[in-house]
């Protein structure tokens, strides 16, 4: 049975276009524009849903976003809310939260128990005994939560976007046309948002059978439409105002984020239910919703309603179901006091029953139990009490609830606005606002048409005054309500409860006259113990008759009750929009692309991608890198170390500069040489290290860890900021390509190549040159790190491709390997060379990180100085030494963080380890307390598993003690030989 | 999302900006007691109030002073290091 009315004007669908659907595996039919509860309705479908704790069968409430017992699963897609989920050809919706669908839900038994399931019933059970609660939990979790997330789900990438406006006006009903107008007019570029699919807010559905609202409704619309500086967008949410007029608008596919430089808020107002036994039962909603589902989708909501009304809309509504074809068997009105406005009479005409100053005592449900069925009135006295003695039973198949409203005050809470209770209108109005930030209409407390557009054009006026546009203005009257469009306390009671104030948790009044018995009386505890407005719809229809309870229970008045606090975003969101396309850029050096034509292992190191080793086919890693290792120590390698940090500093007082910022002495350092550089912050501890050459007297070139040169960067633009030193700062990271030529071959690789001297008494040991290789500008660096003949070549990174491909084929009679990070970590490990972040942590001092040689205490100032001086004349609290196991050892080998202990105590920590192929055994640095720190001493480490294996302290380095390898060629290309 | 008004730049995206802390004047080491220096490297005053911070626009590379209520988040002034009085 159709229950669809003849096409009605200016309704939302077109009936040109079917759409067949299927809901919970039956078929339907509906049209373009249809929403899924439209649909359903139309075709005499109103148990739509199952609510979250009792599971009750439950319908249509709002049909304005805040249905939450009739969200459905569609696919992958959760918990879409079917009274504005638009329907799609094929659709197969499912109604959530159901075990066996939603007729026959096994969980259903919940609302024959729910006597037993107290408020707080949670938090008091399931916790004894003990034992018995990881079952209990498995129950409730499995029992609880709403849609069911699809794993298989695919990722979807969302764009995000930017926009720009003048005024933001965020509502497209009377008043907000009306305040978008009056801005663009001042010259203002507005835009304006509304969530709805077509603009005219209320003027498309509470028309109240009069012709004159929906010819304002496209006066108002032409006038937007007409003037070009405002933009309409439409089926767009406003989802929360941030810092400085910024307001996320999400629609269907994506968030855009809206810089304005004011904001309108004519957000309107949430349509309140009232709260009588049974309210929840299919086929009660608010008058509104009827309205929308009559003037929207042309669907007849009912056949013979009963309106419970407690204000003037609740009138117009009358009227608009008695042109509809709607028997209207009764209006209920809550007031003592008579309707004083032209509809009663009206209303009288049209024949219909008033009963003035009743109330609805419960609701009736059919013998099917998935509807209502009737309802039992009776008169209310003056302190709101049911009198059920005088009770009448009036069948019908639906009610429509008029009896309030509470304004969407949601963004302008979030922009700051301290609301206050108005009492001639019973509701919340926007207190001061911040700057730049306008409301208007109903959030504003205006509910009569005109005025309305009044105040609209008030607010359009102020925000254009704001922004410097228009011409001044005096004062705007906009005449006050002359009756309240909200009732004071439209509950009743009943002493077998299932008078709902929360849908979306199932909770009744005497949850909240529990709740305050137990203590939780005030708001924001009532909220927590309740869990009143913590559900899907965050309390737009359950907040404001939440606080009412609360204010009678208390004997305060509902300013001192007070709100809770209303939080972005507005409505959910999908995770997938707030995630956007996720953007991580990462760096690669230039000479990436012969990295992957090597078969580089790349890893992630900070920002930067990096070659870990190079796979070579038929051999594991540590093979891999086993023959890196032996091939520099033996002949020839090259790495990329091009992610080092690169600064460059200039200028007068550049040596100056460097004293300051490093712990060395830099002022004495000849040009044409390098020096180690440890950096501290001002506590002592060691936050970076590298290489600083001095080109020139007054040009430094120094090198920073991979991770570290962003941040080093900024901080020493920051401290010259106030030091005024005469230097520049260059950060040339990105600007050089640069590699380590090492073995005790390297030489002989860049003879052929270099335009200068690079014999050892040419170039020696630490010396820094600027020359060309092979015809390539590049400065080198002769360096030790990983402890054999090296050469650091920095090029401007256009020439990094070409100088790779230079040294592999200058390399090649050597047998040249490129090696990755992994080699060098042992190459330098074997040498005892610490790496800042690894050997040491956010609070290690040069001191304890074997490091001391790089600290020179008697220079006038360092950064860290004065708090080293302290530490220094404390007692040590750790030491970093080198160990080494027995070359017999064979069981597992230690990882970096085992403990090392000590008769029980842990007294430090492995930082490195490694198994050394040329010493033949594992070898690593470790921090242990000074006491144990000697040469030669026993060391307890604790694996994996808890066996403890025995270290021999050794003294640094492992390998080449002397470190003639990497300061004379002579001697290197002797042992290599040998 | 706030703006902050560089003075280079202007008013940008708050997330253009790396927060470094509230400026705080560095005793004298030679002159300061151990105590004094400790106090200056490890303590931090989070009472709220307005306070002079370190701001620094990253694109730039601009560093700048914020007097800021920390408060109410409500930027009273912003101004290159040593133009206070400008």
């Amino acid at each position: 049975m159709s229950k669809r009315l003849p096409a009605v004007a200016g309704e939302w669908i077109d009936r040109n276009q079917p759409i067949e659907f299927t809901f919970e595996g039956q078929h339907y039919s509906g049209f373009a524009g249809d929403t899924i509860s439209s649909a359903l309705h139309a075709a005499g479908v109103h148990a739509m849903g199952r609510s979250f704790k009792h599971h009750r069968l439950r319908g249509i409430l709002s049909m304005a976003n805040h249905d939450i017992n009739s969200m459905m699963q569609v696919g992958e897609r959760l918990n879409l809310r079917a009274d504005v989920t638009p329907i799609e050809r094929g659709m197969n919706a499912i109604a959530i939260n159901t075990r066996g669908g939603l007729r026959a839900d096994r969980l259903a038994i919940m609302d024959k128990l729910s006597a037993f399931l107290p408020v707080g019933f949670y938090y008091k059970a399931f916790h004894t005994p003990k034992s018995f609660f990881p079952k209990w939990e498995r129950t409730i979790r499995n029992a609880s939560g709403l849609g069911e997330i699809k794993f298989d789900t695919p990722r979807i990438k969302t764009p995000k976007r930017y926009d720009f406006c003048d005024v933001l006006v965020i509502g497209a009903g009377p008043s907000g046309l009306a305040a978008a107008i009056a801005a663009a007019d001042a010259g203002a570029d507005v835009v304006v948002v509304d969530e709805n699919a077509r603009p005219g807010g209320s003027l498309t559905f509470q028309r109240g059978a009069d012709a004159h609202v929906d010819n304002a409704r496209w006066e108002l619309i032409s006038a937007v439409r007409s003037r070009r500086n405002i933009r309409l967008i439409l089926a767009t949410e406003a989802a929360g105002y941030y810092g400085d007029h910024w307001v996320p608008l999400v629609d269907k596919e994506k968030i855009s984020k809206m810089r304005a430089r004011s904001v309108i808020a004519a957000t309107g107002a949430f349509e309140q239910p009232a709260v009588f036994r049974n309210n929840d039962l299919p086929g009660i909603m608010l008058a509104s919703a009827a309205q929308r589902l009559i003037y929207r989708y042309g669907v007849k909501p009912f056949e013979r309603v009963v309106v419970l009304a407690a204000n003037t809309e609740g009138y117009r509504a009358v009227l608009d179901f008695h042109t509809q074809g709607v028997k209207v068997a009764a209006l209920v009105d809550l007031r003592a006091q008579a309707e004083s406005s032209e509809f009663a009479e009206k209303v009288r005409q049209a024949g219909v029953k008033l009963l003035q100053g009743y109330c609805i005592y419960e609701a009736l449900v059919n013998r099917a139990k998935d509807h209502v069925e009737a309802v039992v009135v009776c008169p209310i006295s003056a302190s709101g009490n049911a009198q059920p003695g005088a009770a009448l039973t009036i069948f019908c198949d639906g009610v429509a609830m008029s009896v309030g409203f509470t304004p969407a005050l949601n963004l302008l809470y979030q922009a700051g606005m301290k609301a206050r209770y108005d009492q001639r209108i019973e509701q919340f109005v926007p207190g001061e606002l911040v700057a730049g930030v306008f409301a208007a209409g109903r959030a504003n407390g205006i509910y009569s048409l005109q005025s309305k557009i009044r105040d609209g054009e008030r607010a359009g006026l102020e925000a254009a005054r704001y922004l410097g546009l228009g011409t001044p203005i005096g004062p705007v009257v906009v005449p006050a309500e002359t009756s309240s469009p909200t009732h004071p306390y439209p509950i009743i009671d009943h002493p077998k409860g299932k008078n709902f104030v929360d849908f979306d948790e199932d909770i009744q009044v005497k949850d909240f006259v529990n709740a305050a018995q137990e203590g939780f009386d005030n708001i924001e505890l009532m909220k927590r113990y309740t869990t009143v407005g913590m559900g899907p719809s965050q309390g737009k229809h359950s907040n404001m008759n939440a606080i009412r309870i609360l204010a009678k229970i208390t004997g305060k008045s509902i300013q001192e009750v007070g709100t809770t606090t209303a939080r972005p975003f507005f409505h959910p969101a999908p995770l997938s929009h707030l995630a956007g396309r996720s953007f991580n850029p990462e760096r690669v050096t230039p000479m990436h692309d012969r990295h992957v034509t090597l078969n580089a292992k790349l890893m992630q190191a900070g920002v930067w991608l990096r070659p870990e080793y190079y796979h070579v086919s038929g051999k594991s890693k540590d093979q891999a890198v086993s023959d890196e290792v032996r091939a520099i120590r033996q002949s020839l390698g090259l790495i990329d170390v091009g992610t080092l940090g690169k600064l460059e500093v200039y200028g007068v007082d550049a040596a100056e500069f460097l004293e300051r910022i490093y712990t060395g002495r830099f002022a004495n350092l000849k040009a044409g040489m390098t020096r180690y550089a440890v950096m501290c912050d001002e506590s002592g501890v060691m936050i970076d290290d590298g290489v600083v050459a001095r080109l020139a007297d007054q040009q430094f070139y120094f090198t920073t860890t991979t991770t570290g040169s962003a941040t080093v960067y900024r901080e020493l633009t920051r401290l010259n900021t106030m030091w005024r030193l005469n230097v520049g700062i260059v950060n040339v990271t990105g600007h050089f390509a640069a590699v380590n030529l090492a073995g005790p071959h390297s030489r002989s690789a860049l003879q052929g190549l270099a335009d200068f001297d690079v014999s050892e008494a040419g170039f020696p040991y630490l010396g820094v040159r600027e020359g060309h290789v092979s015809g390539i500008p590049a400065r080198l660096m002769r360096v030790g790190f990983v402890g054999e003949l090296g050469y650091e070549i920095h090029v401007p990174a256009e020439y990094g491709a070409a100088l790779w491909d230079v040294l592999m084929d200058a390399g090649r009679p050597f047998g040249i390997r490129p090696f990755g990070v992994e080699a060098q970590r042992l190459l330098r490990l074997e040498k005892g060379h610490v790496i800042v972040g690894q050997d040491t942590d956010g609070l290690t001092t040069p001191f304890e990180a074997a490091s001391s040689f790089a600290v020179k205490m008697d220079k006038p100032f360092f950064i860290g100085q004065r708090s080293l001086k302290i530490i220094q004349a404390k007692p040590l609290r750790q030491s970093l030494v080198a160990f080494v196991l027995d070359n017999s050892y064979s069981g597992a080998t230690p990882k970096e963080c085992h403990l090392v202990i000590d008769r029980g105590d842990m007294v430090g920590r492995v930082t490195s380890v490694a198994f050394s192929e040329a010493l033949g055994q594992v070898i690593g640095l470790a921090y242990v307390t000074p006491e144990l720190a000697n040469i030669g001493a026993k060391i307890q480490i604790r694996i994996d598993g808890g066996a403890m294996v025995e270290a021999t302290i050794v003294k640094p380095p492992f390998y080449d003690a002397e470190g003639a390898r990497q300061k004379s060629a002579a001697i290197a290309t002797t042992k290599a030989a040998a | 999302m706030k703006l902050l008004r560089c003075p280079i730049n202007g008013p940008r995206p708050v997330s253009e900006f790396f927060y470094w802390g509230e400026m705080r004047a560095m005793p004298d080491p030679n002159v300061a007691d151990d105590a004094q220096w400790a106090d200056y490297v490890f303590n931090r005053n989070g009472a709220p109030g307005i306070k002079k911070e370190w701001w620094h626009h990253m694109p730039s590379g601009v560093w700048f002073v914020v007097e800021r209520d920390t408060e109410r988040d409500d930027v009273k002034r912003t101004y290159l290091y040593g133009q206070e009085s400008a």
